[in-house]
């Protein structure tokens, strides 16, 4: 494996029937690199998620994915609307989606406690009115 | 379980993925909110769901889903069938309901694959 990968992905806010393309192909990249399974769908599921995130509540963004023989890391990027209370963002359940984005399928207030639980570190920073960069890592050691 | 098998059990018919059907299924999860599929899907599963866009293909290509049965007879949109194709997931169409359809399929031995069923499982191994 490469000592540091470094990808980029320009995620954008109109197609929301994209949403989700950038993570299928870090997937593949994934596999490609031999990582374990289930380090795959951990990445997966939180990039996804930030990805989905990213599309429907801030009208895109950037996600830059950096992999080293420690781990996964990734940095989601906005310029939407920000997260006010993030306390209440990360409750299960919590969403503020309007009812058309959850006709299609979104807004189970599921994606951010996701992240968390399929992360070993995260963290948001987010100023409302700017937007919000959500930094996770995965370990590679780890199961 | 394979999908064919789920063909015969949900007298579905096949949108994509006719080359597919041999494929095997271990588990089956039924909903339309895609962030739920994602926090309780487990590998090689079957998703049943209302949801008829580009995105429950997405989602199953994230969590490695072999295959969508779309209930009541819902049609699936054009985005969804090119994206299943390229993808290689099967969708199949039933005129079952939802609740009718997860029903039929637990009674032909799938299970959700979590809670439950795993702790069984750890059970019997200790
Ligand atoms: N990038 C973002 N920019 C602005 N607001 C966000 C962003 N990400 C999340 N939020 C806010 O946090 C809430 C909770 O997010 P979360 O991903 O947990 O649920 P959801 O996106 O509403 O539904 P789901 O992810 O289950 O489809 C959202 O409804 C939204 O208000
Ligand atoms: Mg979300």
């Amino acid at each position: 494996m490469p000592k540091n990968l470094k990808l980029h992905y320009d995620i954008s806010g109109e197609d929301y029937t994209r949403a989700g393309e950038a993570s299928a192909q870090l997937k593949q990249v994934l596999r490609q690199l031999g990582l374990s399974s289930s380090i795959i769908r951990r990445v997966s599921i939180a990039m996804y998620e930030g990805e989905i995130n990213m599309v429907i509540h801030a009208n895109g963004g950037t996600i830059d994915v950096e992999i080293d023989s420690a781990c996964v890391s990734l940095i989601l990027k906005d310029t939407g609307p920000g997260i006010s209370e993030i306390d209440l963002a990360m409750k299960e359940g919590y969403s503020t989606a309007s009812e058309s984005v959850r006709s299609m399928g979104f807004g189970a207030g599921m994606g951010l406690p996701n992240m968390r639980k399929h992360s070993d570190y995260m963290k948001i920073d987010s100023t409302p009115g700017v937007g919000t960069t959500v930094y996770m890592k995965i370990a590679l050691g780890e199961e | 379980m394979t999908v064919a098998e789920i063909v015969k059990v949900l007298d579905a018919k096949v949108i994509s993925g006719e080359d597919l059907l041999d494929r095997d299924v271990h588990s089956a999860c039924g909903s339309d909110l895609m962030s739920d599929v994602l926090a309780f899907v487990k590998d090689q599963s079957v998703l049943v769901t209302g949801l008829t866009n580009a995105q429950a293909v997405r989602t199953a290509e994230m969590m490695d889903i072999v295959c969508i049965v779309l209930v009541r007879g819902k049609t699936a949109d054009s985005g969804m069938i090119d994206l299943a194709r390229d993808r290689s997931v099967v969708v199949l169409q039933t005129e079952y309901s939802m609740f009718t359809a997860c029903g039929l399929l637990y009674e032909s031995g799938l299970r959700g694959g979590g809670g439950r069923a795993n702790a069984k499982k750890f059970k019997a191994a200790l």
